[in-house]
């Protein structure tokens, strides 16, 4: 089973404070412990939502809102993609991570739908419909674009 | 927090924490299976009494001090019985425990120790199979035997008859080195990618592919990477899994009926599991490997990776990289392989002049893919007869459901009514 385990934001992150040295070693040798069990997939940090955008669907307009954001908590400011047998495994990981932001911080355990999730309500049909909407986009599925 | 929160908690820790526990006490006691034995104990201490206190701060560190203490209490009863076991308790008295972070190295020798231990020559593939999965894989002796669909108390004497021999042959607990380890290196990654192949092509069974399998291989195999860095063909087996593993979702059909290659719908191949594969191949190849046995396997892998259609691989690539493989191992599977390649890159009756020459292999003699090779070529030259037959005999010879159930309809529709 894949995990993301996702970093929530703070006002710190959505002002772009940078971690300190210490804080990077940290989070560093967090990511080596994750890539040596072998568990770590994949990772990244994001910039503020200064730099980004929302794309607001509402019929068939499409309205862009460009960042900051309000209401950091509901931000997210990174994330790891990580293999693990259960959501306990996952936590546990998640529970051993650095204080990912200062001051009071947040990870989110989430699992990553997998095809074999649906189950009988995905049937060959809508199965077929969505690989025809992946192919589209180009996107791979469950597993996201990176 | 309730027992069966507990159990579940303990069961994620004992995954993460098992094998640098059995490496660490494995290094004091010198005797892997008492040390697997110790580490089970501080489990089932753990199971009695975390339910009450709750889980500590530092699992890991609890799981050892108590799997010590433990050790010191058995081994101190049979002091005047075994001179050997007083050693033992010595040392679990006198290791001062290090902090996790300047013991990094440490517990990484550890480990690699224990992974040359459980795939001693001394044991059998399948004892080393299964001591690998224990020890290193975190996984319990039911969870061995159903991957591999043999029965439970089967397993369990394996194991236990594994550590035993272990200790009965005096194997130390060590790295080999100089001449010998390439060749325990090779056994090593032997040892993993077998088990992967039984998670991506399972040899009998209901199921096709049981992906748990290849999930606990490519942990493995990623573990083994970051233990031995510097060494290419690591990284190539780690390659080859990953770019297997890419395609393990569009190998099923809705039904669970397996997919073949040609037919696959490549939008459905795991795109972060593609890159992980091409830049551990890229390692292996900078490192020097790129002729490497596995290094090679996950060149063509790599080829399939990088065709957006069937249409575009690179076959011509495929059949120089089956070129080298076979001057490496000589194996008639790989001269089959080549075959397949070969008919792709320079049509059917190329190939099937090679496969022809492997019909008196004896190693092929009862192996399904041989007539299943023969038979596309054959259809593909027109020759339905010849490859309906062949297809029947392919069905016959495989011990997999799904995969008959795959070679008969094809048979039935060579040709249409038929």
């Amino acid at each position: 089973m894949r995990f993301m385990v996702i970093v929530k934001a703070t006002e710190d992150t959505e002002a772009g404070v940078l971690p300190t040295t210490e804080e990077l070693a940290a989070m560093g040798a967090y990511n080596e412990e994750l890539a040596r069990a072998g568990v770590l997939l994949a990772g990244e940090g994001l910039h503020p939502s200064a730099k980004g955008a929302r794309v607001v669907f509402s019929g068939d307009s499409r309205t862009v809102i460009d960042g900051p954001f309000a209401e950091s908590k509901e931000l997210i400011a990174g994330f790891w993609l990580i293999q693990a047998k259960s959501l306990e495994e996952a936590v546990e990981w998640a529970k051993r991570c650095p204080s990912p932001t200062r001051g009071e911080s947040q990870l989110e355990v989430r699992q990553v739908f997998e095809a074999e999730d649906f189950g009988e309500e995905l049937t060959p049909e809508l199965r077929a419909q969505e690989d025809r909407l992946r192919e589209q986009t180009g996107s791979s599925g469950s597993s996201g674009s990176a | 927090m309730s027992a069966g929160a507990t159990r579940a908690a303990v069961e994620a820790v004992w995954r993460i924490e098992s094998a640098r526990l059995v490496a660490g006490l494995a290094r004091l006691v010198r005797d892997v299976g008492v040390a697997e034995d110790l580490a089970q104990d501080a489990l089932v201490i753990a199971l009695e009494k975390w339910p009450e206190s709750g889980v500590p701060d530092n699992p890991g560190a609890w799981l050892m001090a108590t799997a010590k203490r433990r050790g010191i209490d058995l081994l101190r009863r049979d002091v005047m019985l075994d001179r050997k076991h007083a050693q033992m308790a010595h040392a679990l008295e006198q290791q001062q425990e290090p902090s996790p972070d300047e013991n990094v190295d440490g517990v990484q020798d550890d480990l690699l120790r224990l992974v040359f231990t459980a795939c001693h020559p001394v044991l059998s593939t399948e004892a080393q199979v299964a001591l690998t999965l224990r020890l290193l894989g975190g996984l319990t002796t039911a969870e061995i035997a159903r991957a591999f669909l043999a029965p439970e108390p089967t397993v369990g004497q394996r194991i236990s008859r594994a550590k035993r021999t272990l200790t009965q042959a005096n194997v130390p607990f060590e790295v080999p080195s100089g001449a010998e380890l390439a060749p325990r290196l090779g056994a090593v990654l032997d040892v993993i990618y077998l088990i992967f192949n039984e998670g991506y092509s399972a040899t009998a069974g209901e199921d096709w592919v049981r992906p748990g399998l290849c999930e606990d291989a490519l942990r493995l195999g990623r573990v083994l990477a970051q233990l031995m860095p510097r060494e290419p063909e690591v990284h190539g087996l780690v390659a080859l899994m990953e770019l297997s593993a890419s395609r393990l979702r569009a190998r099923l059909g809705p039904e669970g009926q397996p997919v073949l290659l040609a037919d696959q719908d490549r939008s459905r191949w795991d795109r972060v599991l593609v890159r992980r594969g091409l830049a551990a191949l890229e390692l292996a190849e900078r490192l020097g490997g790129a002729r490497g046995p596995y290094a090679l396997q996950a060149g063509i892998a790599a080829c399939h990776a990088r065709a957006r259609t069937a249409q575009e691989t690179d076959w011509e690539r495929i059949v120089a990289c089956y070129d080298a493989l076979a001057q490496l191992t000589s194996s008639p599977v790989v001269e089959l392989n080549r075959a397949v390649a070969v008919g792709m890159a320079y049509g059917p009756a190329e190939g099937l002049a090679l496969a022809d020459q492997l019909l008196d292999a004896p190693a092929l003699r009862s192996y399904h893919l041989l007539p299943a090779v023969r038979a596309d070529l054959l259809a593909r030259l027109g020759r339905v007869d010849e490859a309906q037959e062949e297809l029947a005999r392919a069905a016959s010879l495989t011990r997999n459901t799904r995969e008959r159930e795959l070679l008969l309809d094809r048979a039935r529709r060579l040709r249409p009514g038929g």
